[in-house]
């Protein structure tokens, strides 16, 4: 009924876009993607503000002798919430692609869940940079930092070389 | 206790099998091709698992890094002279270009540097069709010797703590 209601408006009084709607294109977005399912992660979104989230399993383990996770798992989990965050402030459509990123290994990843949380410390119009911290059972104590640069524009808009 | 010398060597003999002990390399279908002194190389097969992008079928970016990551591991660990346990400090990855959509994704890593507490490696993830670089890697590892394990202490070549010779895993590195 509503949407019906909502058609019948003219342009100029429809909603303009919400950050609802920004975090419902980043969920559909995740959700396409395997490798996102691969990690077995998920952002939880309130608002602006964005929680990654990797549910430990088995397979992310890089040493079965010390039983901690692969550095390679914790660096994409860092990398994909950065990607989100950027991706939920900005206006585009295509996810942004990573240009470069620096992962700092600060402790040991446990078998345990994993949190991330990303600041975006410049939005620009081409470019994003953005830092991005993990943590498990205590924030204070991060596992992983990481520092990247995104390109937001997609490849076709790209000038030609 | 073995002599450390035989100890890298066993390590470099069994690299190939100590691979069924990492899960997050099975998962991502890590496969190593060689292991020398001064080079170590693998591949990832292009598999549905590790798209990033459905619209393109493009691998995602962080199986790169997993992959180079590994590898990176591995290179320390072939460059050693005597067993050591290692650490990732830090590890940057650039993209060159984004990997094409069905192709094997091969990688390399090289120690270039090593002191006594640090290894420098270079790495990067390649097309063997056309030879073009997919990524580039550079990172540091941190080196502790075994005997350090068992004390908590994370200083390497520390003489003082050479003569514990406990089994214990370590807390945290």
């Amino acid at each position: 009924m509503l949407q019906i209601i909502r058609k019948a408006l003219p342009q100029s009084l429809k909603r303009p876009p919400l950050m609802t709607d920004r975090a419902a294109s980043l969920q559909a977005l995740l959700r396409r993607a395997p490798y996102v399912q691969t990690l077995n992660m998920r952002c939880d979104i309130r608002g602006d503000e964005m929680t990654g989230i990797m549910r430990f399993d088995p397979r992310l383990i890089g040493n079965s002798a010390k039983n901690v996770l692969h550095g390679g798992a914790i660096g994409s989990f860092l990398e994909i919430t950065a990607m989100a965050q950027v991706f939920l402030l900005g206006d585009l459509d295509t996810p942004p692609r990573p240009i470069n990123l620096t992962i700092d290994y600060l402790r040991a990843g446990q078998a345990e869940d994993m949190y991330a949380r990303a600041i975006v410390t410049k939005m620009g119009r081409r470019i994003a940079n953005v830092q991005c911290a993990a943590w498990q059972s205590d924030r204070e104590k991060p596992i992983a930092s990481l520092r990247a640069n995104f390109m937001l524009l997609p490849m076709e808009t790209l000038p030609e070389k | 206790m073995p002599d450390p010398e035989n100890q890298a060597d066993i390590i470099r003999e069994n690299m190939a099998k100590a691979i069924a002990y990492i899960p997050w390399a099975k998962e991502t279908g890590f496969e190593l091709c060689s292991f020398t002194k001064d080079r170590v190389s693998g591949k990832i097969n292009w598999r549905e698992s590790l798209i990033g992008d459905p619209e393109t079928g493009v691998i995602h970016g962080g199986a790169i890094t997993s992959l180079l990551d590994s590898l990176a591991g591995m290179a320390v660990i072939a460059a050693l002279n005597t067993f050591k346990s290692t650490a990732t400090l830090d590890l940057r990855i650039d993209y060159m270009r984004p990997a094409r959509k069905g192709l094997t994704i091969y990688g390399e890593a090289e120690c270039y540097h090593m002191t006594r507490t640090i290894a420098f490696i270079r790495g990067r993830a390649y097309h063997e069709e056309d030879d073009k670089t997919i990524a580039t890697a550079t990172g540091t590892f941190a080196l502790n010797r075994i005997e350090n394990w068992s004390t908590g202490k994370h200083v390497a070549d520390n003489p003082q703590s050479a003569s514990a010779k406990s089994e214990k895993a370590p807390s945290d590195d």
